[in-house]
């Protein structure tokens, strides 16, 4: 198991410093000499700033020291610096991070909580009007664009009914403390994670329905109806667990998506994580805190596809992953 | 190919997604000429509510632009989008996958690790930063949804040919003595080619989606209306006019269902083993 993981792990990091180099020549894609692009980010624009921004960044030297420069700040957790926010780029997106894992958590186990749910009940009721209904019910929400959701959330839950807040991660200026606060955080988060959620319900209600009627199918499961194993037993202990198994895999893909979704929920919830960050720094075409958000989602996702890999690795003990 | 349409007519989500596609690709290209006008004129007074005048029946958004004329004109730029950026995620992912299949060993190894790799990146925040960096076009939006979803594509080929490979006419061209670019166009990827195109169509529709995300952000192409742009758009103005964001939000739900149904619709024709089970 130890050295399972040590050996993902160093996939991971390989496959990270790969995304750093990328990343590194994303940055000179961008228009224009980045010295300039910094000095005018910064107001100033005079030949000697220019100058001293290119020697203290590196610029004025060879390309491979440059990347080399580049990567060991990385490794450090130095993303560079935003001139627009006049911050260190890490510190802005540590801020900021909790709230995201916080949104993105809670979304995905609104998610899978619903859509293994889903996918059993119509599986289990196949071919009848529930089944119908729950799949044309996750059709729909799975051609649904998340921004649009989001907004549709507004208005029904914050116009219409004034039930939820339409934006933010607490009251401004209630500072409730304790319990109250918790409230107030929870209240704020019901529509931004259910907004995410329900796209990913949506898939994985699809998926847990087709993997739980391809694993009915199975010999063992006629061996557990053959034994005289009640039908609950054998769907919960034979069935379901054997089909979770793709469920697995799907999350561990949608990881990305997962993240990506959060940049828009957050935007349309002013919702203080990460997302939000890499929207205003795309309206401000701060190309190093953009840089910097990209390269920490794609840690994310790394971190949550290794997780994935160990309860993959759980969930079913065949599974030799030494490779 | 006959047997192919006749079994996607068979199925009833193949069917109501042919119509939707239809209707839409309708709209797509005779729409335009019915609103000779660009949906960026101003027509009326703004925030004018739908269902009061018949010339403008969707009413119009916060600069008096005929929210009806915008979702006709941006009905071209989702389809577009959608298709084009496919049609070049096809053509990147199906050589890298046949080669990887037909050749294996180190070239195999070296194509699924880079394959791979443009997997593990979050794609919705690489086509963000793509199209941020090559500044927003229709050109960079369709290059950075290529880029993002070729991968795919190239995967289920490989599997394709790699099953195939193996099967006796093609081992029978391959002692006759044919090249291998011949075998592979010839005679392995015409008969790999269905899965691919369920994969396709609902390809399309995810890239209406990136497409529809990304004009809301702002990186749409500033001299196209698309529908996630007049969402985007109409999100400040929420609480004083619904209109603007429901309706383009009902189009881009009705194109993309339309083209999940038609993936639907053809995975069932060509795995009728699985559709079976939940009738």
């Amino acid at each position: 198991m130890l050295s399972f993981v040590a050996q993902r792990v160093l996939k991971g990091v390989i496959v990270l410093l790969a995304i750093v180099v990328l990343n590194f020549f994303l940055i000179r894609l961008a228009p224009g000499d980045p010295a300039v692009v910094m000095a005018g980010e910064a107001g100033a624009s005079d030949q000697v700033f220019v100058q001293q921004l290119r020697e203290k960044f590196g610029l004025d030297k060879p390309l491979p020291e440059q990347l080399f420069i580049y990567v060991k700040g990385i490794a450090t957790l130095d993303l560079g610096f935003s001139f627009r926010q006049q911050a260190q780029v890490s510190k802005l997106i540590l801020e900021r991070l909790p709230a995201t894992l916080l949104l993105t958590l809670t979304a995905f186990a609104i998610s899978l909580a619903l859509g293994v749910l889903f996918g059993t009940f119509a599986a289990r009721f196949a071919g009848t009007f529930l089944d119908t209904g729950i799949t044309i019910f996750a059709l729909i929400f799975y051609a649904m664009p998340i921004f649009w959701v989001a907004l549709m959330g507004i208005l029904l839950f914050s116009v219409t009914v004034d039930w939820l807040p339409s934006f933010g991660y607490e009251t401004v200026g209630a500072n409730f403390t304790g319990f109250a606060h918790v409230v107030d955080v929870a209240k704020h988060l019901i529509m931004p994670a259910m907004t995410l959620g329900l796209f990913f319900m949506a898939t994985y209600t699809r998926m847990t329905r087709a993997s739980m009627l391809e694993v009915k199918r199975l010999d063992f499961v006629k061996t557990a109806r053959a034994k005289g194993l009640s039908d609950a037993v054998i769907q919960r202990r034979h069935v379901l667990r054997n089909a979770l198994l793709p469920v697995v895999t799907l999350a561990g893909v949608h990881a990305g998506t997962l993240i990506g979704g959060a940049v828009i929920t957050e935007t349309v919830f002013a919702w203080p994580g990460i997302g939000r960050l890499m929207y205003d720094a795309l309206l401000q075409r701060d190309y190093n805190l953009l840089l910097g958000v990209f390269v920490t989602c794609s840690v994310m996702v790394l971190i949550f596809n290794l997780i994935t890999d160990l309860v993959y690795r759980l969930v079913d003990p065949r599974i030799e992953l030494a490779a | 190919m006959k047997q192919f349409w006749k079994s996607i007519l068979k199925s009833p989500s193949g069917v109501i997604g042919l119509v939707i596609l239809l209707l839409a690709i309708g709209v797509a290209v005779f729409g335009p000429l019915l609103f000779p006008n660009s949906p960026w004129r101003m027509v009326q007074r703004p925030f004018l509510p739908p269902f009061t005048l018949s010339t403008v029946p969707l009413g119009t958004d916060a600069l008096g632009r005929d929210v009806f004329a915008g979702m006709i004109f941006g009905a071209r730029v989702s389809l577009l989008v959608g298709l084009v950026s496919t049609l070049v995620a096809l053509v990147v992912g199906i050589p890298i996958g046949a080669m990887a299949g037909y050749f294996g060993g180190r070239i195999d190894d070296a194509l699924m690790r880079f394959t791979e790799f443009f997997q593990t990146i979050p794609s919705f925040a690489l086509a963000i930063v793509l199209v941020a960096i090559l500044q927003p076009s229709i050109y960079s939006i369709v290059t950075s949804i290529a880029v993002v979803s070729w991968p795919p594509v190239a995967r289920l080929v490989r599997g394709e040919v790699l099953s195939l490979r193996t099967r006796e006419y093609v081992q029978a061209a391959v002692v006759t003595g044919q090249s291998n670019s011949w075998i592979i166009l010839r005679e392995i990827l015409p008969n790999a080619l269905s899965p691919v195109i369920v994969l396709a169509s609902l390809m399309v529709a995810t890239a209406i989606l990136l497409e529809s995300s990304l004009s809301f952000l702002g990186l749409g192409d500033p001299n196209l209306i698309s529908w996630g742009y007049m969402v985007g758009a109409g999100r400040t103005v929420i609480r004083q006019a619904w209109w603007i964001t429901v309706f383009p939000g009902v189009a881009i739900l009705i194109s993309v269902l339309g083209l999940n149904l038609i993936g639907e619709g053809l995975n069932d024709a060509l795995n009728p083993r699985l559709s079976r089970e939940g009738r």
